[in-house]
């Protein structure tokens, strides 16, 4: 049961956050840096949330560690913070146990990319009924902006000061490749359309991916001099180009480039329960 | 020269003087700054060590064990969450005889999640077969990691090593540590040759096969001969670094107003450090109290602690992490080291300091004085803890 919440401080008198029924006020204030954009990520799912209409009790929130990996603990929700890395297997079994719970996963790239990288593939294959929502910010935010596997090349990070050599993961490519059922991208600017993605990533069943791309202005923002928040934001109304339906391959992020946002993935395949229940009926047992 | 420096700056500088062929890392609070202050020496191409900046800490000790098989030295650094990953691996690397070196950032274990310091990370991989150094300052850490190195690639060692420093009280806190001069620390530390390395072609080996029920155990006694031979290097390469460096190190512990104490502390870490304020705030006052630092936790030094304490009547030991459903591990090995003894000092185990709680000199007095007529059969106590 959701405990009853004080509310948030006003920090413009008058003016309160219109989705504040499902935020934990007594968290607040949040831990996150000005013109970081995990607030907007967040706002928008609390925004998705609203307009799906369920039940808050049937819905879960499971986050590893990081920046993002906060969020868990900011939404007026069931919710889980694991270990670093292990939202999804973490949120997989929830889901076994609890089929009717709608299972949100949201975290970071390196969370669920780097350390947790092996559960993401799996799921995808297996197409786990989870809704994967990943903030990715081409860096580890929490330790301080460290070289992580989204990072673009020549990126500079606290361990690639003279530039990033390795070549970073296309977040959209390898959900796509690895089976996911919906696969998206949007920026922290595109606040409709990013809650539009999440919407229909919740409504549809097996696994749903959105990436969700957000400027990091204390960390890779600031060693990439990509200005501050705002400057990040108008970058992306400069560079990103919606092209829905389009090759998950031409996805790639390099900076200075343009780069796709939009819908890549939408198709319909049995989930790995259905494909359970199916294999139980097949042998005359019992569900 | 003198400097000022964090505990991670005293530990990059050593690696830097090492120079080990490859780090790998992944960051982890506390412990970020070490591999962030050493990419940086590898960028700016002052050492020719390849860093990889893995995508786990369990891919780090994986990537350590592969290239230490094939002979190279090797280094990491991480913390708790951190450790607890690696631990699968750092046990090969142990049964392997790889002297894989690394700092650990002391730093609570989950959960719940919290970033700041006490041994459960250490107590985690404390039968891992990996040597454990506890470390009292940025200075003691600095040393130890350039003493550890000599250590675990001694010829009759070849085990690796951890190197323990308080994640923020020694980690993220400025102190005066003077390092050895470029020149002195290389020497110290020597060239490293690896036993059969398997980029040695024309010898090929064979690392990490199956060992049945008719060979493990023989293994396994080989590999725990290796540790015996550890106290006597741990010796003679502190006696070889007291002389290069004039700093005194001798022994696997060390004794702090002790030789006529009546009441002891036994402690590992920085807290040694706030133990000596409290020791001197008492002796001012006449009391006749000291303090037993333990430096080398594996192997335990069981003789030389019952030999330092045979005298002492009250002893506090004091443990930074709980072994669930047991006293805490200092206690335990230390009151193994007295099952023979016919002199046996009172005991009692103090578990104190977890996720970060701080522990004042003010604190240790008290401990000092209910150690005055404090009983074992009570069990644990506890120290600045709400009840
Ligand atoms: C096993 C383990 N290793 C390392 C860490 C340290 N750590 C915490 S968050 C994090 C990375 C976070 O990056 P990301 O997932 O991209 O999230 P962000 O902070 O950027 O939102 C790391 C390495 C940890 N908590 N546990
Ligand atoms: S470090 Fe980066 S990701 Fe984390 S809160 Fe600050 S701006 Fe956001």
């Amino acid at each position: 049961m959701p405990v009853k919440a004080k509310p948030i401080p006003e920090a413009v008198p008058g003016v309160r956050h219109p989705m504040e029924k499902y935020l934990r006020t007594d968290r607040l204030p949040h831990i996150w840096c000005a013109g970081c954009g995990l607030g907007s990520a967040l706002s928008c799912f609390l925004y998705a949330l609203d307009e799906l209409g369920w039940d808050p009790n049937s819905v879960a929130v499971v986050s590893g560690i990081g920046c993002t990996g906060r969020i868990a603990g900011y939404v007026r929700l069931d919710s889980y913070h694991t270990t670093h890395g292990r939202a999804i297997p973490f949120a997989t079994g929830l889901k076994l146990a609890k089929p009717d719970l709608h299972v949100v996963v949201f975290s970071g790239d390196g969370d669920l990319f780097a350390i947790g990288g092996n559960h993401f593939i799996h799921a995808a294959r297996r197409n786990v009924d989870l809704t994967i929502l990943c903030v990715n910010n081409f860096n580890y935010g929490m330790t301080g902006g460290q070289v992580g596997p989204t990072t673009p090349l020549e990126g500079l990070t606290t361990t690639t000061p003279y530039g990033n050599f390795e070549h970073p993961f296309n977040l959209v490519h390898l959900a796509a490749s690895a089976g996911a059922s919906y696969v998206a991208r949007w920026t922290t600017l595109d606040g409709r359309r990013l809650q539009r993605a999440m919407v229909e990533a919740m409504r549809k069943k097996g696994l749903t991916f959105v990436e969700i791309l957000s400027p990091c202005p204390t960390n890779y923002g600031r060693r990439n001099k990509l200005g501050d928040g705002l400057d990040e934001l108008r970058y992306y109304a400069k560079h990103a180009l919606i092209r829905h339906g389009a090759d998950p391959k031409e996805a790639e992020i390099v900076p200075g480039h343009d780069f796709l946002v939009g819908k890549f993935v939408d198709v319909e395949k049995p989930t790995y329960l259905e494909m359970y229940e199916a294999k139980v009926r097949e042998l005359g047992g019992k569900r | 020269m003198r400097k000022v420096m964090t505990g991670h700056k005293a530990v990059a500088e050593a690696m830097r003087q090492i120079e080990p062929d490859v780090v790998a890392v992944y960051p982890i609070t506390p412990q970020s700054e070490i591999a962030e202050y050493y990419a940086e020496y590898v960028h700016d191409g002052i050492v020719h060590t390849e860093l990889v900046p893995v995508e786990s800490e369990h891919s780090a000790m994986s990537a350590c064990v592969g290239a230490a098989a094939a002979g190279a030295r090797v280094m990491t650094a991480t913390a708790s969450q951190g450790l607890a990953l690696m631990v699968e691996v750092l046990y090969i690397a142990a049964s392997m005889r790889l002297p894989i070196v690394m700092a650990l950032a002391n730093r609570a274990l989950s959960g719940p999640i919290n970033i700041h310091c006490d041994h459960s990370d250490a107590y985690l991989a404390r039968d891992s077969g990996a040597i454990q150094i506890f470390c009292e300052s940025a200075q003691e850490a600095y040393d130890y990691m350039l003493m550890a190195q000599r250590v675990a690639e001694h010829d009759e060692v070849r085990l690796p090593a951890i190197v323990n420093l308080d994640g923020f009280t020694l980690t993220h806190s400025s102190q005066v540590v003077e390092p050895l001069p470029d020149g002195v620390a290389k020497k110290f530390v020597g060239n490293y040759k690896p036993f059969y390395p398997l980029l040695d072609v024309d010898h090929p080996a064979t690392w990490g096969p199956f060992a049945m029920p008719d060979y493990y155990f023989e293994l396994k006694r080989a590999q725990a001969a290796a540790m015996e031979k550890v106290p006597a290097a741990f010796l003679e390469v502190q006696k070889h670094y007291s002389k290069i460096s004039g700093r005194r190190y001798a022994g696997f512990v060390e004794g702090y107003k002790l030789d006529d104490a009546e009441r002891a502390l036994v402690v590992m870490g920085s807290t040694a450090g706030t133990a000596k304020a409290a020791v001197d705030q008492l002796r001012a006052k006449g009391e006749k109290v000291g303090l037993l630092k333990v430096w080398l936790f594996r192997p335990f030094p069981g003789k030389e602690i019952a030999a330092a304490l045979a005298h002492v009547e009250r002893v506090a030991v004091l443990d930074r992490a709980l072994s669930f459903g047991a006293m805490g591990a200092l206690y335990c090995d230390l009151a193994a080291a007295f099952v023979h003894a016919v002199h046996r000092p009172t005991f009692v185990n103090y578990i104190y300091g977890l996720g970060g709680r701080d522990t004042t000199v003010d604190q240790l007095v008290q401990v000092f004085a209910e150690l005055k007529d404090a009983h074992p059969d009570e069990g644990l106590r506890y120290i600045g803890l709400r009840e």
